[in-house]
């Protein structure tokens, strides 16, 4: 034990001695999830928006104002040409292109239905199809309003009458977890967990092969310390970062971004616990199989890049490939983003997470095991 | 000039002696772009469908079959009461939900309006707008059919997708991630060449060679374009041959844009090289400094029009943001360069910023 206490400290000291070092793991982490979880946004505000009012009338203005009220478009240009509307959507300067037709209010008047076109840029990441269904609620909105109005000054008007007794479906929408729609709260649990992975797996990931290289390693293999010891007194340190860095995560988090913790923080940090043992584990796998700190580093951006883009982090893991959603099983950042936010959004319990808290518990045994084999005392 | 051919020859031998390391470095970008391709996706199908219906009758019957032959979901529970949904939702089972009032047949006889409420897990916004308004049309459409019309003002509207129709996710995605991966991997592999001598010792034996200051940068910059220009051609056949993106623009274009956008990225590797002490230090600013922003600033996943304005002028920096648009306009728009000049002067810009700074960089190094 004390053997293990000393090689850790002295892995200790070698972060904490290098100010660079120091810098990048305490503060890098900390900037990033206060600038990014501002950029990871799927939400459709603001898109820029060009209208093309054929029409002119009161109606289609009221059309348009409900557009710009509503916080998700922002009306860019406006002419009566569908030609220069169509040239601001290829230079991509407005995502969409809201065309109303020159009978609109004439139609709407007569025969109480009227079509308006919306001409979405689909190149532009997935907003395409949030933009429909903010467009399409705002003009059923419009319409049911306009409704109301409408049977309200003309009362008596033989195709207007109020209709009581007629069957109908009173539909209720609830959003749950998250009334407010705001992605912050989503991504930053997920974020958080990237980050303390990220600096965890890069570490550690280096360490050896930096032994390697330096030649030091030649000299604690000449120590009585053993395989399983020598691995533990590698992980301890990281394991302690990774631990800090999730506790001042969560503290931004709280405060800066207001982020609901609805479960228990002490069941996140038995979670994060295990977990932390797990990538660690195999950031150490890597670099005891790899020769030099140049190849350490692209193994772990490749691994880097799975753990992040096939985790669920920033694209639903149900949208993917059915072949990518079963490899995914295997990827420890997978779990722990989803018990941070069913723990911190949904506030789940213990018997919510067993299943992901299972996994990762197996996977930190098995890549423990894996590394204390992989590392030899020998020199090849 | 012989000497920068000296260290040009040099440095091509490193690159090819190393055979794992070029394997690694022109294979990796292919293999990335066809694993995150199917990853990366946002389509919202086989959405888990819970059903609360207290009293099943002819209606709620009714609509829940329509809920069953809608491709989208996927009726995975039916209970009786709506506080059986919290456990279902908290575990991930249930992705959306809907509550059906007890009688709802028999309040639609009497005239009488039938609740009917539809829960969708928010925890993913945008997921959970989705799915709320997948499943209120599937009620519309019931509603339309079935019930003699209201007579309500309606408003049609028609939406046309345009670029993309079929709004496959690997169009809008595959161009996005080849500017991703072809980011990092170049940035990665100038920034440790210039700490790796340091470390080693023989930056001293290149400081007292007759070669000036920007000749070590271009002697270690140029190599390095060879094998990313491998790269950019092979990913760019990927996305044609694996995901079938459309190339709708000029290829010798495409081309060129990219053996642009990895001079900018190997000029930032080499910055940070020129800048740092040790690989570690190096590799951390690299990974760390290069991933996560390239990731989500420059426009792959995240729309930048949606981001508070700070993060778009910080956007305006990210050299990925102006591949990601070139890259996508000329496959998908097949617009040509009377569109794209100005990412294009961007991306020069950046390149020869980036350049210049390394270069004086290296050269208060060697007054120190």
């Amino acid at each position: 034990m004390r053997r293990i206490l000393f090689l850790a400290r002295a892995e200790m000291l070698h972060v904490v001695r290098d100010r660079a070092t120091l810098a990048q793991v305490l503060v890098l982490p900390i900037l990033q999830l206060l600038i990014l979880s501002n950029a990871a946004t799927l939400q459709v505000s603001n898109t820029p928006t060009y209208v093309v009012d054929a029409d002119r009338s009161s109606l289609s203005r009221g059309l348009v104002t409900r557009f710009r009220a509503s916080g998700h478009f922002r009306v860019e240009e406006q002419s009566a040409s569908p030609e220069l509307a169509d040239e601001a959507l290829l230079r991509g300067d407005v995502t969409m292109v809201l065309t109303i037709p020159h009978d609109f209010e004439a139609s709407l008047m007569r025969a109480r239905v009227a079509p308006i076109q919306l001409a979405v840029n689909a190149e532009k990441g997935s907003a395409a199809g949030i933009v429909q269904a903010y467009a399409s609620s705002i003009t059923a909105a419009y319409a049911s309003e306009l409704d109301a109005s409408l049977r309200g000054t003309a009362v008596g008007a033989p195709d207007a009458p109020p209709r009581r007794g007629a069957p109908r479906i009173d539909v209720r929408l609830r959003s749950w977890y998250n009334q407010d729609l705001n992605y912050r709260h989503y991504m930053v649990p997920g974020i958080l967990v990237a980050l303390v992975t990220l600096i965890g797996t890069l570490l550690s990931a280096q360490n050896i092969a930096r032994e390697k290289e330096l030649g030091t390693l030649e000299q604690l293999n000449v120590t009585p310390i053993t395989r399983g010891q020598f691995i533990a007194a590698k992980l301890l340190p990281f394991w302690a970062l990774g631990m800090i860095n999730l506790a001042i995560g969560l503290i931004i988090a709280a405060w800066v971004f207001g982020v609901p913790m609805r479960g228990s923080l002490l069941l996140l940090f038995g979670s994060a616990a295990v977990y932390l043992v797990a990538a660690l584990a195999i950031g150490l796998f890597i670099s005891s199989v790899v020769d030099t700190q140049q190849q350490a580093m692209f193994v772990t951006f490749f691994v880097m890049n799975v753990y992040l883009l096939m985790s669920g982090l920033f694209t639903p893991i149900d949208s993917m490939a059915p072949w990518v959603r079963v490899v995914s099983e295997v990827n420890p950042v997978r779990h722990f983003v989803t018990i941070s936010r069913a723990i911190l959004i949904k506030g789940a319990g213990p018997a919510d997470i067993a299943r992901p808290l299972l996994t990762l518990a197996v996977f930190g045994v098995v890549t423990l095991a894996l590394a204390i084999r992989q590392y030899s005392k020998r020199v090849a | 000039m012989k000497a920068l051919a000296g260290l040009l020859r040099k440095e091509v031998y490193h690159i090819l002696r190393d055979r794992r390391t070029l394997i690694v470095i022109v294979a990796l970008p292919i293999l990335q772009v066809v694993i995150f391709g199917y990853a990366i996706r946002t389509d919202v199908d086989h959405v888990r469908l819970a059903v609360v219906d207290p009293a099943p009758d002819p209606v709620t019957l009714a609509i829940r079959s329509r809920f069953g032959a809608a491709r989208v979901f996927e009726t995975v529970a039916v209970v009786p009461r709506i506080e059986m949904l919290e456990d279902l939702f908290r575990r991930g089972a249930a992705q959306g939900a809907v509550v059906f009032e007890a009688g709802f047949a028999e309040r639609m006889a009497r005239g009488l309006p039938a609740g009917l409420l539809i829960i969708a897990d928010a925890t993913e916004p945008n997921t959970g707008s989705i799915v709320s308004s997948y499943a209120g049309a599937v009620v519309q459409a019931y509603q339309q059919e079935t019930l003699p019309p209201s007579g309500a003002i309606r408003i049609v509207p028609s939406v046309r997708m345009r670029f993309n129709p079929t709004r496959e996710s690997s169009n809008l995605f595959v161009p996005g991630l080849m500017a991703f991966v072809l980011t990092i991997i170049s940035s990665l592999m100038t920034a440790i060449t210039l700490t790796r001598e340091k470390e080693t010792g023989t930056m001293e034996a290149l400081l007292v060679s007759p070669l000036r200051p920007w000749q070590i940068i271009v002697g270690k910059v140029a190599p390095y374009l060879v094998v990313g220009f491998a790269s950019v051609a092979g990913v760019i056949l990927e996305a044609r041959l694996v995901f079938h993106v459309p190339l709708r623009g000029s290829l010798t274009l495409l081309l060129l844009e990219g053996l642009l956008f990895i001079l900018v990225s190997l000029s930032l590797g080499i910055l940070i090289s020129a800048r740092t002490s040790s690989q570690r230090v190096a590799m951390l600013g690299a990974l760390v400094g290069t991933m996560l922003p390239t990731m989500l600033l420059s426009g792959f996943i995240f729309p930048i029009e949606s981001m508070p304005w700070p993060l778009r002028a910080i956007s305006t920096i990210v050299p990925a943001r102006w591949f990601v648009l070139v890259a996508r306009s000329i496959m998908l728009k097949g617009v040509g360069l009377s569109y794209l000049w100005r990412p294009s002067l961007v991306l020069l810009a950046m390149a020869l910023v980036l350049l210049t700074a390394s270069t004086r960089a290296f050269h208060e190094r060697l007054d120190g």
